[in-house]
């Protein structure tokens, strides 16, 4: 029997205090993320249950029970607190997939600091976005990933303090502070931040159409949606192997990847090495994973390595299969049933929502290369592409919009109210984020197209912008464009998705050369490596194309949407303020 | 020739995937994307720095994580399509 039971009741009698039952909350309780996931497991009498099976790189292998991730949480909250760090300051996570990422991550909550997850593999132009917007306080990386805080250190004011949480000590530089917590005194007791529903939490990056990436800041309250969910739509059971292989870097990585799982004091594991089918199924053997969340863009890499492979592996442990980062193809899910026995469920929500919405759930009739149907408790719909009212009519393509109040929804984006209004439907022009987000009149637009079914099931359609999905990550085609004409050789770049069958999309540009400049092999490669390295290879072009001149508006703004719809085989729309030759 | 091509594809991954201060010696044979030195993601600019300078094309299907894990078993794949 799964968790959720019947999609229909649940939706006819549902409230998200439904979550506090789930989770056994006491009123007189302390909304602390951090602590729900660590002292309050231990409380429970779980103490001695493994929370975090770890696996990186050459096999190596750490294991930590709940009541681990508590003391060392301790440790990590006080020594925050003795540095001098805040509530509601911001302390970014800059590392890799290590046990100090997701241990860190509690202890920064703890003490109510707000906890900056950014993915390892970002460049140094991207990291240093990213801090500046936020007036990061402290970071905490590694001997491996500290030398790209150097380069740009000296231009982020609020950074008071870098933390090396891990590497050859002995490599530290100026002020840098090494602080292993491992080997730091125990800290058997600490008191937890008193934090409340609306207290920030979690900060996530993400990409727009124009200008640089913004915060979307969550709060406390997030815990509700992520606990349920994970309850619901993960069916997580007490006794089960939890594997999500999303890097914490990015939304899903902690929704799904620490506080979903956590909070409901589930053992999960983890492997920190790079992606290779045989690896993933050995991982999979090894630790006797049960419920499996994992994104498309692996489930087509494990598709393209054979049935034959997946044979030669006990995946009997499997029970549960779920997919989120882009939409979920009809033939990865046809696939998965056939050679492991299980579809994969794909589930549909971003950074800004903060836990799924539209889902396919336990139980239920699978459509293959549907996203589902909404949460209950969430008000879907699909709105109208001119006139921003809701469709009733199946099929037809809209935008997808949900009507505000769910608890793991982003509190603002930081410093930027006015982008976070328009992100509303019908929103008055001086509403803030406060108002905005519990107004049940307005409708959150999410940025993606679908369409629905004559069932209710929600079938996904394509982003609304010129945001690029590569591999469930987006990323945005201002930032490329903007590292792209730093470059000596570029005087102009526009980027755009390309259709690719494993990722969805990849990155492509067009660019113009400055003179003296021709293209060249190694010109190519010298232009793709100048991204990979100062944003992340995520945004590194796959394809250059060179160009005398960019479609431009009379205006003189570049044309994206042209291009884009050229490379897709699309109508390229209304061209009246293309500038002419 | 085997060996101008193994200098070579070493050059590169020294000169683009490894920092002067990351104390990682690299050789023929140590593991690349199961070692973290090379990503998956940044296995594109690899793949395209060998077909441009090997001439030759690289099937995606065959382009794995598996086959491109170190020097040698790169310049076998590359081998391999060269005819």
């Amino acid at each position: 029997m799964s968790n959720i039971g019947s999609y229909e009741e649940r939706r006819k009698n549902f409230t998200w205090d439904i979550a506090k039952e789930v989770l056994n909350w006491g009123e007189e309780e302390t909304l602390n993320i951090g602590a729900m996931c660590s002292d309050r497991i231990c409380a429970q009498g779980k103490g001695d249950k493994k929370a975090l099976l770890w696996q990186g790189f050459g096999g190596k292998k750490k294991e930590y029970t709940f009541n681990d991730l508590r003391l060392l949480s301790n440790g990590y909250a006080k020594f925050l607190q003795d540095l001098g760090v805040k509530p509601g300051e911001k302390v970014c996570i800059f590392m890799d997939k290590i046990p100090a990422l997701y241990i860190s991550f509690l202890g920064v909550l703890k003490m109510g600091a707000v906890a900056q997850p950014l993915f390892s593999a970002f460049g140094d132009e991207s990291l240093e976005v990213r801090l500046f917007s936020a007036d990061t306080k402290v970071i905490f990386t590694t001997r491996k990933h500290v030398k790209k805080v150097r380069k740009i250190q000296d231009r982020l004011p609020a950074l008071e303090k870098i933390v090396v949480l891990e590497g050859d000590k002995s490599k530290l530089k100026g002020e840098e502070i090494y602080f292993d917590v491992e080997a730091a005194p125990v800290v058997e007791e600490f008191e937890v931040y008193k934090s409340g529903p609306e207290s920030p939490s979690v900060l996530h990056y993400t990409s727009g159409t124009t200008g640089q990436p913004k915060g979307a800041q969550h709060a406390h309250a997030s815990v509700w949606g992520q606990a349920l969910t994970s309850s619901w739509v993960l069916d997580l059971k007490d006794d089960d192997i939890y594997w999500c292989t999303a890097d914490p870097g990015w939304v899903t990585g902690t929704s799904y990847g620490i506080i979903g799982p956590w909070s409901l004091g589930i053992t999960q594991c983890v492997l920190d090495s790079g992606f290779t089918s045989a690896a993933w199924y050995q991982f999979i053997q090894e630790n006797k994973v049960s419920v499996w969340y994992s994104a498309p863009t692996a489930i087509r890499s494990l598709m393209r390595d054979g049935e034959e492979l997946v044979r030669k592996y006990d995946l009997s442990s499997l029970r549960h299969l779920a997919s989120v980062g882009e939409p979920l193809n009809a033939e990865a899910v046809i696939w998965s049933e056939k050679v492991y026995g299980l579809p994969f469920l794909d589930t549909f929500w971003q950074t800004e929502t903060g836990s799924m919405m539209i889902t396919n759930f336990p139980g239920m009739k699978i459509k293959p290369g549907s996203m589902g149907k909404p949460f209950p408790g969430i008000v879907a719909g699909i709105l109208d592409l001119q006139t921003n009212e809701p469709v009733t009519e199946p099929g037809t393509v809209g935008l997808i919009a949900f009507r505000p109040g769910w608890p793991s929804m982003f509190r603002e984006y930081v410093k930027k109210p006015d982008i976070y209004r328009s992100k509303f439907v019908g929103a008055a022009d001086d509403a803030m984020p406060a108002e905005l987000r519990v107004d049940e009149s307005l409708w959150y637009v999410s940025g993606d197209r679908a369409s629905f079914d004559k069932d209710g099931y929600y079938w996904f359609v394509g982003r609304d912008d010129d945001v690029i999905n590569t591999g469930g990550h987006l990323v945005g085609p201002f930032e490329i464009e903007s590292a792209l004409v730093e470059h000596e050789a570029i005087a102009e770049a526009a980027a755009i998705g390309k259709p690719d069958e494993v990722n969805m999309e990849v990155v492509k540009v067009f660019v113009t050369l400055n003179p003296g400049f021709e293209p060249s092999d190694d010109l190519e490669l010298n232009i793709m490596n100048f991204i990979r390295k100062r944003l992340s290879p995520l945004a590194m072009p796959q394809e250059i194309e060179y160009s005398k001149k960019l479609p431009k508006t009379r205006s003189g703004k570049i044309l994206r949407r042209y291009l884009k719809a050229l490379e897709w085989g699309q109508e390229v729309g209304d061209l009246s303020t293309l500038e002419d030759d | 020739m085997a060996d101008e091509m193994k200098d070579m594809v070493l050059e590169y991954v020294v000169d683009e995937y490894v920092d002067e201060d990351d104390d990682i010696d690299v050789d023929f044979d140590t593991p690349l994307i199961s070692s973290g030195i090379v990503d998956s993601f940044s296995m594109v600019s690899l793949k395209v720095f060998l077909e441009k300078k090997c001439k030759v094309s690289l099937p995606d299907k065959e382009a794995t994580p598996e086959a491109f894990d170190s020097v040698n078993k790169i310049c076998e794949l590359v081998r391999k399509f060269q005819g």
